[in-house]
């Protein structure tokens, strides 16, 4: 399975990670980690009053299909509404990576949509909060 | 490296072990992860089914004569026990689950319960396995002790200056590994241990890495508690030991209640049976009590300088081996005398993960991770590392298919 995994376009990304980089007045950022080999990610978005996402970065450290599968996600990001984000599911990252993955692996894969989840959720929450007061 | 007179008879060892018959991927299993648990001999596992087979009864309480076979197959393998680390008796041998259990047994009995306060302190090191860090975090977080670590120098060394800036009056309690999971340093415990007596303060070992691979006398050592694991040492999972001196022993509160471990019983209250059996609360493991008496039958007939004779020379050809790799970060100290039997590293082009798939694709069965250090990974620098870890099945050749494999996830990674 291993030799299959690492296919040209999983390298690619993961030597030459797109939308790499910080980005200090994102609207919505969250941080999370893989405890079980340490992939650590931050991904940042920036939006628009319609809600479209402008810009995307992510930054971070970790094997090759979590640092992957982050940056070919940003790409897909770009251009998306806010709602149609929160709609991705990890079938989609799955046939995204198009690559066979274990168990144990699919934790590294799906670490970036887990990010991003977190991201778009905490715009929910500091609605929330705004609402109440 | 001398290769003509090994330690051990390798080839004649791994035809005990049914598992290294099995193919990975197609390739025979290379199996170089024994830091995190060691394969089992035919031997143990046929204790354990012989156990199961022929005299499985609740050990203690039963009155019949299956009872009292079990009884004796538990009691003969605490015996064992005590013999193999030179404990002064028996009943300096508690049963546990593992390394785990067995410090967080002392850190409730000893620390929670205990007469610990304001002002005390518990010294530790950086380079603790989780098991010997999480445990004394609940002691602070209960009793607002102080805790402090012993850092280490470049090479993977403890700073023994911070030995003795750290231990003062205040301390209580010297907690320390004898041998790093990650850098494989064998620390000198028994200086630790005097250091922790000047002050009156307890010292005790995390075994998990030393018991299973060097001869370990828990008298010479002179610490006042040691935990270990059975599966780390050919033996099943789910048993382990924690030695206390006696009177350490007695003067901890149990952590389990409940059958085996009382005295007596009235509503409302009770006494505590005697020491070991007071901290064995609940129906115990006597099969893998049993299992673990069979692991050191094994080790011992082996016997433990040669197994610490083949891992060092494991580590020599290792450290050898790996060396020539361009760009590696190996990390701990280079003498192969110093360490215990493994070798955690870093290549630039690939994450341990990627590492340890593509190897696994190879047959070879490595650790790649945080090893359970996270503390020692953020010293250290780094988020993960692979490791390679040698046991009495091991030879040069695996440490050659490692190599093998390192230059196929270069090729894939280039």
């Amino acid at each position: 399975m291993a030799y299959e995994m690492y296919q040209e376009q999983i390298l690619d990304h993961y030597k030459h990670p797109r939308n790499r980089g910080e980005m200090p007045d994102a609207d919505l950022q969250a941080r999370d980690y893989n405890p079980l080999c340490g992939d650590d990610l931050t991904i940042y978005l920036k939006t628009d009053e319609k809600g479209t996402i402008t810009d995307v970065k992510f930054t971070g450290q970790g094997c090759a299909i979590s640092q992957s599968s982050a940056s070919m996600l940003t790409m897909m990001l770009k251009g998306k509404n806010i709602s149609e984000a929160k709609g991705i599911d990890p079938d989609r990252i799955v046939k995204m990576l198009g690559i066979p993955l274990s168990a144990v692996r699919l934790k590294c894969a799906l670490l970036s949509l887990q990010v991003l989840k977190k991201a778009l959720f905490s715009k929910e929450l500091s609605q929330a909060e705004t609402m109440k007061e | 490296m001398e290769r003509t007179k090994p330690s051990l008879d390798v080839a004649k060892i791994k035809k005990d072990f049914p598992i290294m018959e099995r193919k990975i991927h197609g390739k025979p299993l290379c199996y170089l992860d024994s830091a995190a648990t060691s394969q089992k001999p035919r031997q143990v596992i046929e204790a354990v089914s012989e156990f199961y087979s022929n005299y499985n009864a609740n050990v203690h309480r039963a009155i019949y004569e299956l009872g009292e076979d079990a009884t004796r197959g538990y009691e003969g393998a605490r015996e064992k026990i005590a013999h193999f680390i030179n404990a002064r008796s028996s009943s300096e041998i508690v049963f546990t689950r593992g390394t785990t259990e067995s410090i967080n047994i002392v850190a409730y009995g000893w620390g929670i319960k205990g007469k610990l306060g304001k002002g005390d302190e518990i010294v530790s090191t950086v380079m603790e396995h989780h098991s010997n860090h999480i445990p004394w975090f609940f002691v602070q977080d209960y009793k607002g002790v102080k805790l402090s670590w012993i850092d280490i120098d470049d090479e993977g060394y403890l700073k023994m200056e911070d030995l003795d800036r750290l231990v003062t009056e205040r301390t209580k309690m010297v907690a320390v590994t004898q041998c790093s999971n990650v850098l494989g340093t064998i620390n000198p415990i028994k200086e630790i241990a005097k250091k922790a007596h000047e002050v009156n303060a307890l010292c005790l070992v995390d075994a998990a890495q030393s018991v299973p691979h060097f001869p370990v006398d828990v008298q010479n050592l002179d610490c006042d508690l040691l935990a270990f694991s059975g599966h780390k040492m050919l033996g099943p999972t789910g048993i382990g030991v924690l030695y206390g001196k006696e009177k350490v022993l007695e003067e901890m509160e149990p952590m389990l209640g409940g059958g085996e471990m009382i005295r007596e019983v009235h509503l409302g209250r009770a006494t505590w049976n005697d020491v070991p059996w007071k901290f064995e609360g609940g129906t115990p493991d006597p099969a893998g009590a049993v299992g673990l008496g069979a692991a050191i039958d094994y080790l011992s007939s082996l016997g433990m300088q040669n197994v610490r004779k083949h891992e060092i020379e494991l580590n020599a050809y290792g450290l050898e081996m790996l060396g020539k790799i361009k760009g590696i970060r190996i990390l701990g100290p280079m003498d192969p005398k110093k360490r215990g039997g493994l070798i955690a590293f870093t290549i630039p082009e690939a994450h341990p993960h990627d590492i340890a798939a593509i190897l696994d694709a190879e047959g070879i069965a490595i650790r790649s991770g945080h090893n359970c250090a996270q503390p020692l990974m953020e010293r250290c620098g780094i988020p993960a590392t692979a490791r390679a870890s040698f046991y009495v099945y091991n030879s040069p050749e695996d440490i050659d298919r490692l190599i093998k494999g390192l230059k196929k996830v270069q090729e894939v990674f280039a």
